[in-house]
């Protein structure tokens, strides 16, 4: 069974780049952009129509559930802070 | 006035040229005695140059500016001999830890891969670093230190840049062949050409305390630089601590585009800051006295050339970068470190003035880089919308325990060299090779041993001029070319690079690689062959030494015609 993986994943096909960060900083840099001009109320849709289109990328239930139940771990262990 | 430091009063002199009937023509003029003109000035001095460096104040940068200095430009300034100076005073540090509130989420350790000579990072205030370049430049007397002479116009023209200087006992005029714009983000030179710098102003203002504390944190070979996202001493805001000479501690705090910089000023204010600081990181029994404050906005922007004919913009002249990377400082001694060299050979008549085009190229793409980087690590400390601060916050929520997490946290990607990999002086590869000593790359130091057995590092017998790096020993009739390349008008110095046991005929300038970390960073088999520029990057590479090569190879790298 296929499990999630939680190490730094990012990369460009062919390319090997020379500090680790830079495939990462380069997605997070892209998907920041992709909000930029939003209104706060289109920026959710575009959060919640990107999670879905990479759930269908990844397909595996399995996986899918695994990253569900993290990411809500966080956030009610965030919820729960002081 | 600071506890910890005197600030140098440097003599101003008359200038030799007041009154004189003739126009007195000079072959290079640097503007701007900060670390990246006065880097350029000792650059020039030791490859053979006249120069004379204007600067309109008498001593060294007031107040707190840049403080760290990276790995590359140590080796840059080992080449310009104050490297030592430098790491002695400085402080070295490699653990670099990043808390969310109270949760640490993010640690890196610079601490470099055995076999070089430097560290990933050395912290020094920039008045040090200043003073230590000031006394490097007053022994070449082919410096020409003029303290209080403000140069207030600047007439470009084919041969040369017409300059008016003002000083104590009056104006004068100069003609320069080369000038050197180290001027600083509001260079004058570049205003009285009528130059654009483009790019953004973050709307974001800082806080910088420098405090001297009354006892130590951390022991100094532990010393860490610490960062925050919304501190419980400084909510909602990002925080910085870093270690300096003399106990010296900068605090930097995020106050937001609203703050009133007066206000923030106060010390009063500010004390409570630190105080509040270092009582929750547990120093509550550390005292401290304030050395400097100042609060400071930022920009990222360059300008679109950075050479205009014989003037060449260097360093916070030709692009400004947020201080998060240490960018700064480390990006303008590299400039000078690209341009003096190609200088030289255009000085000389050595080479065409076109080589110069290459500096704007190489460094150009080293702005950009240095310009993307910042802006990211800012856009991430500081995010511009709400859906950036609710990504920013699940990026930091997920770092705590998610590895993919902590790789996105952007708390200062730290100044690392850039690899010139697209430039005009370099030869491509014909054959493969491993590793990271692609052309266009600095060369990693390795510790090597010299001919009488001392222990040394192979960056020390590079950047005098062009180096041949060959591996292995070469028949007599390659070391007949290696030979005849030598005495070549842009002469090429050959450095053998050898296995434990194996000698040098006589004469021959030769290294042993003593543990083979030379050989290994090089993807180096017995006959390969490395041409080193003059500022220690990689220009070419080949498996077999072939002479014709070496030279096409040096012809390109110093963009002389096909003949």
């Amino acid at each position: 069974m296929t499990t999630l993986n939680t190490q730094p994943n990012f990369a460009s096909a062919g390319q090997r780049p020379r500090h680790a960060y830079t495939p990462g900083d380069d997605f997070y840099d892209a998907l920041i952009a992709a909000h930029r001009g939003l209104s706060d109320g289109q920026s959710e849709l575009l959060n919640a129509r990107l999670v879905l289109l990479l759930a269908n990328h990844v397909g595996d239930l399995d996986v899918l559930r695994e990253a569900l139940a993290l990411a809500r771990r966080g956030v009610t262990a965030a919820a729960t802070a002081p | 006035m600071l506890a910890t430091y005197t600030w140098p009063r440097y003599e101003y002199r008359r200038a030799p040229e007041l009154g004189a009937a003739t126009l007195q023509r000079v072959p290079l003029v640097i503007v701007g005695a900060g670390p990246v003109g006065l880097a350029a000035a000792i650059d020039a001095a030791q490859r053979g140059l006249q120069v004379i460096v204007l600067d309109e104040d008498n001593t060294v940068s007031i107040g707190s500016r840049g403080v760290c200095y990276a790995k590359r430009t140590l080796e840059i300034f080992d080449r310009l001999g104050l490297g030592d100076r430098v790491v002695a005073k400085g402080v070295t540090w490699n653990v670099g830890r990043t808390f969310h509130g109270e949760r640490e989420v993010f640690s890196f350790n610079l601490l470099p891969e055995a076999g070089h000579q430097r560290p990933g990072m050395v912290n020094l205030q920039q008045y040090h670093l200043e003073q230590f370049l000031v006394e490097r430049a007053m022994q070449f007397p082919t410096i020409d230190l003029r303290w209080q002479h403000k140069l207030v116009s600047v007439t470009p023209g084919d041969d040369g840049v017409h300059l008016e200087i003002d000083s104590a006992d009056g104006r004068y005029t100069l003609h320069a062949d080369w000038l050197i714009a180290a001027d600083g983000s509001k260079s004058g030179v570049r205003r009285q050409m009528g130059l654009d710098v483009e790019g953004k102003v973050f709307q974001d203002r800082f806080l910088i305390a420098d405090v001297v504390l009354d006892g130590e944190p951390f022991a100094l070979e532990r010393t860490e630089r610490r960062f925050w996202f919304d501190p419980p001493f400084h909510r909602g805001e990002s925080a910085l601590m870093h270690r300096q000479a003399d106990n010296v501690w900068r605090l930097d705090f995020q106050l937001g585009w609203e703050a009133d910089p007066e206000t923030e000023k106060d010390a009063e204010r500010v004390r409570s800051r630190v105080r509040a600081a270092l009582d929750q990181q547990g120093f509550a029994h550390i005292g401290f006295e304030l050395e400097w404050v100042s609060v400071y906005t930022f920009q990222c922007r360059r300008m679109a050339k950075f050479r205009h004919g014989r003037v060449l913009f260097v360093g916070d002249s030709a692009h400004q970068v947020s201080p998060f990377g240490a960018r700064g400082a480390n990006s303008g001694v590299q400039d000078a470190d690209n341009l003096v060299w190609k200088l030289k050979l255009v000085i000389d008549g050595a080479a065409p003035a076109s080589l110069l085009d290459s500096y704007d190229r190489e460094r150009g793409k080293a702005a950009d880089e240095n310009l993307l980087n910042s802006t990211r690590s800012t856009d991430f400390m500081t995010p511009k919308s709400r859906a950036a601060r609710v990504l920013r916050d699940a990026v930091l929520s997920l770092a705590v325990d998610v590895p993919a997490g902590r790789a996105l946290v952007n708390s200062g990607r730290l100044s690392v060299p850039t690899v010139l990999t697209d430039s005009p002086l370099n030869t491509p590869d014909t054959e493969p090779f491993e590793g990271w000593m692609v052309p266009g790359a600095p060369l990693d130091d390795a510790p090597v041993r010299d001919a009488a057995g001392r222990e040394g590092w192979l960056l020390a017998q590079t950047g005098s001029g062009f180096v041949l790096l060959r591996f292995g020993l070469p028949n007599a009739i390659e070391m007949a070319a290696i030979d005849a390349l030598s005495r070549r008008r842009i002469a090429l110095h050959p450095l053998l690079v050898l296995r434990p046991g194996e000698r040098a005929p006589a004469g021959q300038a030769w290294a042993e690689d003593s543990v083979g970390l030379a050989a290994a960073r090089c993807d180096a088999r017995p006959g390969s062959t490395y041409l080193i520029r003059p500022d220690q990057h990689v220009a070419a590479r080949w498996r077999h030494f072939d002479a014709a090569a070496v030279r096409a190879a040096l012809d390109r790298a110093t963009q002389q015609a096909p003949s």
